[in-house]
């Protein structure tokens, strides 16, 4: 079965001014669970934020399709909040406001939000007046506060510094191991993508297409200390040698 | 005071320099007239030009000329605002309607307000409608033009995000390009409001009866240099003060903007 389905799924731009066309993914599949956490893990330019655009529904595959609970995907929609790399908050909204902007939000759900992601007391700000951390916690509230059924994360820590990003997933994971939302977390971040992800998807370098895929073993609630373990190690080592070896395929291509 | 560049320079210094200047300017009006550097009947001195100023309110009615310059700039502006910004909120947002409008509104920008001047006494006559369609002419296609580039140039991630929050197309233009477009919008017409100025005093340079570019014209027959800058100094002061209530409105209106 599977909640979300990515079937056959390939995207390749045209070309610019009757250059060649671009192949930014090749044929994809891949079956996320229900209350899973996977994170999709590869070098930049790798096409798998496309992977999580065409499954948000904001850019359409060329070929295969994405089937979420059965229905098929053909546009973006509520059912499927994202979080991107970049700020997206309104900046003419406060912090309260952003969170309601969602035609699902509601108040007490809103509220309750904003104390778990910590950002009580800063309600009635403008993201300007927000640290890089605090608005991802916020678009990260707003994203959960519409209540949808998959939450998908472009590289939302990518802008942060490493402290902050640290913390950022010990809460994003707290908030996991509360819910068990479904989520598809795209990153570069080896560490990140083992601490935060149940099964890890590596993808190869563009054109992209999933060349392995690792099970992470450690258990819930995982506490940062984790990052330590021999266990953590091991799953770093492997894919950290299938990463170097994309990445170098990639640094190749532009020489 | 330091000049390290982009850095700001405090609150009360600022307004000292800003003030400065005008007092620099008027030593320097003043060390030129009175100093027999430039004659007398090319230049009044700045006592004279201040006693003909309070002439012109005391025994001549100037008040009512500015009231009704004051009258024509904003009465254009309105209608070409009203027109202008509409238009140019669905220019940005439906790129159709771009397409339609776009190349016209370019071409028309470039149709100098003056030179219709000629055109509409014949169609209107001399009367008020003329002088609101010179204000209108030489508003309407600037604010089209640049209101459709701010609301053109949304930031794509913010719609997107909305877009994932489930709102659908014809909510992205109300509720992420508007709000996001006024602040930007609002700025745009306090500049085109500043340029209606310019226009509103070459329309009533030609057949007009009343008004301050009238009572200009009035004192050029009569060799008045003193009024003609009186009236040219008016036109300043209006415009200092409308720009700053804009500037003021604008950013209580828009706290997250500025």
């Amino acid at each position: 079965m599977g909640f979300l389905r990515i079937e056959a799924v390939s995207r390749t731009f045209p070309g610019v001014r009757g250059g060649a066309p671009t192949p930014a993914l090749e044929r994809t599949d891949l079956v996320v669970e229900d209350n899973d956490f996977i994170a999709i893990l590869g070098p930049s330019g790798c096409g798998k934020s496309t992977l999580l655009r065409i499954v948000a529904g904001l850019d359409a595959p060329t070929t295969g399709r994405v089937l979420l609970d059965g229905q098929p995907v053909a546009g973006p929609g509520p059912d499927r909040g994202m979080v991107f790399q970049s700020y997206t908050l309104f900046p003419w909204l406060t912090v309260r406001e952003n969170i309601l902007f969602g035609p699902r939000a509601a108040p007490e759900a809103a509220d309750a939000l904003i104390a778990r992601v910590g950002l009580r007391g800063f309600e009635h700000h403008y993201p300007k007046m927000l640290s890089g951390g605090m608005q991802q916690r916020t678009a990260l509230a707003r994203a959960l506060a519409n209540g949808p059924k998959i939450l998908l994360l472009d590289e939302p820590f990518g802008a942060l510094d490493n402290q902050t990003r640290s913390l950022m997933q010990e809460l994003l994971l707290g908030i996991w191991e509360a819910d068990r939302k479904t989520v598809l977390f795209v990153t570069h971040d080896i560490d990140e993508a083992i601490f935060m992800a149940n099964r890890v998807a590596v993808v190869s370098a563009r054109p992209g297409h999933i060349k392995h895929e690792l099970k992470v073993a450690l258990p819930h609630p995982r506490h940062y200390t984790m990052k330590t373990t021999p266990e953590f190690s091991r799953a770093k080592a492997e894919l950290t040698e299938h990463i170097r070896a994309e990445a170098i395929k990639t640094a190749q291509m532009e020489l | 005071m330091s000049f390290e560049p982009l850095k700001p320079v405090a609150r009360g210094a600022r307004v000292f320099l800003g003030a400065a200047f005008f007092v620099l300017l008027l030593v320097l009006w003043a060390a030129l007239t009175f100093g027999g550097v430039i004659p007398d009947l090319f230049l009044k001195d700045p006592v004279y030009t201040l006693v003909t100023g309070y002439h012109l309110f005391a025994d001549f009615g100037f008040a009512r000329d500015v009231g009704i310059t004051v009258w024509r700039v904003v009465g254009g502006f309105i209608v070409a605002a009203a027109i202008g910004v509409p238009l140019g909120i669905a220019m940005g947002a439906w790129k159709p309607v771009e397409a339609f409008f776009e190349p016209f509104v370019s071409f028309a920008r470039y149709l100098p307000a003056s030179a219709f001047i000629p055109l509409l006494i014949l169609w209107a006559g001399v009367g008020e409608t003329q002088k609101l369609a010179v204000i209108f002419i030489g508003s309407v296609f600037q604010i089209i033009l640049m209101v459709a580039v701010i609301v053109g140039s949304t930031r794509r991630d913010l719609i997107e995000a909305a877009y994932t929050l489930g709102i659908e197309s014809a909510g992205i233009v109300r509720r992420v390009m508007l709000p996001g477009a006024a602040p930007q919008i609002a700025e745009t017409l306090r500049l085109v409001l500043g340029w209606a100025w310019t226009y509103v005093i070459v329309a009533e340079l030609v057949g007009a009866d009343s008004g301050i570019g009238h009572m200009i014209m009035d004192s050029q027959r009569l060799l008045d240099t003193g009024q003609m800058i009186f009236g040219i100094f008016c036109i300043g002061v209006i415009g200092l003060v409308s720009d700053t209530a804009f500037k003021w409105v604008n950013q209580r209106l828009y706290p997250w903007a500025f």
